[in-house]
């Protein structure tokens, strides 16, 4: 392709490739959370750098898209930057930090507090695809305990935080049932973003490198995280606001901002806070952490 | 002298009509080895089997069959379900088997690191099958948790323990809590008294005993030690070399063996 880097097909994987990763992806869409198997590329990142979702993302761009890749919320780390730069050369696509302006997303740890919409597709980097693993390592054995829809153990997880710590504690990558069916892992994305997973209107694809898998929620598909009737599932909440936005409806990281035990809290969605502050929100970084009136978990 | 079940007249052969079990002909061969066959029996509701005989006569494997965990080389195994009655159990979904293994029936290992999940409480232990069956009320599932640790004689307040910190007695009587929490209908022993103490032996029988007559269990009992045959079970099958040698009530067996080797097992090992 002439708007790619020379050297390199378009979006550096071979059209075969793309095709067998394509065909992955169609049938992961019309089994929503299963886990299809393919035949994963070595990519030139090492693994635990995204490259399932680049993969997937690779199999999926078109010159026209515009591309955004978040990772933990954010635009300018490292990984981001260089999986952004790798798709302008070798696709020569746009890009973009604004979730607003991006046709593709392709995402570590979080989904963007702006709901997407029916033509935004979002790529999750899986690390650990298989959410029955921690119970039971062998592969042929997960693939029977999903096929006949054998999900104690996952309730049994849960279980076990509420016994040594009172309620749910997983706080990352926390199980979701796909469409009444399978239960899948949403990868390492906070469970504040679980219930944007659910109906939502763009096509969520996923890619583990590693493990050679890629699972798919089509647009508006139920996705529930597990939980029990008595201790029901619920996002984290934060007493403060983000202290750059006053956004109160966000995901909030913590940020030590001297040796002195000062802390702030802002918006972990980098893109969310900065249009909250283009359009003229404030926070309140000169006060000390404002009591809100809602209460933590 | 402790009285048998055996003894009891309610219990065994004569109680009912249709078996749970029905067993014909079967046989497993690991490659050219034997490791039991011709094996040929029927289980009739709240009655305890007992398999007996010395080391590599074909126990584990005749369990292992009837367990659903080694595939069969010939025969057949027939179980009463609940819904279709009699069924051909190699003509069940491998969906259908798994279900009825995991609310029909419990396993008791020798080893209770076999039967249990060493990673996780004793609570979840028990709690395990009633999630996989689809309970879904924490408190409700604690509840039945300390209930059943109760019934096998552990201090409920051990709920939230792992199994690691229990011993072995206790770590045994966890396994069978999480086996009967789903009130199966047959449970399959492989020596749940082995590698414990005497004294510790004599009370899980007398738990076993207490357990297998409140819940109308049947169970089929693999065991090397005649005492605990002699305790627990109704009928008693003699193996040697991978075929049944003898069979019959259990005090018949042991009191008057007709079978050579039965008559060798009795004398040399049966101090009861
Ligand atoms: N996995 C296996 N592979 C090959 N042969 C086996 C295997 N397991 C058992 N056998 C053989 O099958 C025969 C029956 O073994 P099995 O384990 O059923 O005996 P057992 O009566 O349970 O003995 P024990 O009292 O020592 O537990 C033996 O000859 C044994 O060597
Ligand atoms: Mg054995």
């Amino acid at each position: 392709m002439s708007d790619g880097l020379s050297g390199y097909n378009f979006a550096y994987l071979d059209e075969q490739t793309k095709r067998m990763i394509r065909r992955a992806l169609l049938k992961a869409v019309a089994i929503p959370g299963y886990q299809v198997p393919f035949a994963g590329r070595e990519m030139p990142l090492p693994y635990g750098w995204g490259t399932g979702g680049i993969q997937v993302t690779a199999a999926v761009i078109a010159p026209g898209d515009v591309l955004k890749v978040i990772d933990q919320g954010a635009d300018d780390t490292t990984n981001a930057v260089s999986i952004r730069r790798f798709f302008s050369r070798t696709a020569g696509v746009a890009t973009t930090t604004r979730t607003a302006d991006a046709t593709l997303i392709q995402t570590r740890h979080r989904i963007p507090e702006r709901p997407l919409t029916e033509a935004q597709i979002i790529v999750y980097q899986v690390p650990i695809p298989e959410p029955l693993r921690w119970m039971e390592p062998r592969e042929s054995e997960t693939k029977k305990m999903h096929a006949l829809l054998e999900y104690g153990v996952m309730q049994v997880k849960l279980y076990e935080d509420i016994a040594h710590l009172g309620r749910i504690t997983t706080s990352y990558d926390y199980p979701v049932r796909v469409n009444g069916h399978y239960i899948m892992s949403p990868s390492p994305i906070p469970r504040f973003d679980n219930p944007k997973m659910n109906q939502m209107a763009a096509l969520q694809l996923f890619g583990a490198g590693r493990e050679k898998r890629i699972y798919a929620v089509p647009p508006y598909t139920r996705v529930e995280s597990l939980d029990f009737d008595d201790y029901p599932f619920e996002i984290q909440r934060w007493d403060q606001h983000c202290a750059l936005c006053g956004a109160s409806d966000s995901y909030l990281d913590e940020m030590v901002t001297d040796d002195h035990g000062g802390r702030l809290f802002i918006c972990s969605d980098t893109d969310y806070c900065g249009e909250r502050r283009a359009a003229g929100h404030r926070g309140d970084t000169d006060l000390p952490a404002n009591p809100a009136p809602r209460t933590a978990p | 002298m402790i009285a048998t079940l055996a003894d009891d007249p309610a219990n065994g052969a004569t109680n009912g009509d249709i078996p749970l079990l029905q067993v014909r002909d079967l046989g497993h061969s690991y490659g050219s080895r034997i490791g039991c066959r011709d094996i040929t029996f029927d289980l009739y509701p709240s009655e305890v089997l007992g398999i007996v005989g010395e080391s590599g006569s074909g126990k584990t494997t005749l369990l292992s069959c009837l367990s659903g965990r080694l595939p069969l080389s010939q025969g057949t195994i027939h179980y009463d379900t609940r819904t279709q009655g009699l069924v051909d159990l190699a003509a069940l979904s491998e969906a259908q088997r798994r279900l009825l293994t995991r609310t029909d029936w419990g396993i008791v290992h020798q080893s209770p690191r076999d039967g249990l999940r060493m990673a996780v409480s004793a609570g979840a232990n028990i709690g395990e099958r009633l999630m996989a069956v689809g309970a879904r009320h924490y408190g409700q599932i604690r509840d039945t948790a300390r209930d059943w640790l109760q019934r096998v004689e552990i201090q409920p307040d051990r709920i939230d323990d792992l199994p690691s910190t229990f011993s072995g007695g206790m770590q045994q009587r966890l396994q069978i809590a999480r086996n009967l929490v789903t009130g199966p209908r047959l449970m399959f022993m492989d020596e749940p008294t082995g590698g414990l103490d005497v004294s510790v032996q004599a009370r899980l029988l007398d738990l076993l005993r207490g357990l297998v007559d409140d819940m109308n269990l049947s169970v089929v009992l693999v065991t090397h030690d005649l005492a605990v045959a002699r305790l627990l079970a109704h009928r008693l099958m003699v193996m040697q070399g991978g075929v049944v040698v003898e069979s019959g009530l259990t005090d018949q067996v042991l009191d008057d063996p007709h079978h050579p080797y039965t008559q060798l097992l009795v004398s040399s090992v049966l101090q009861v």
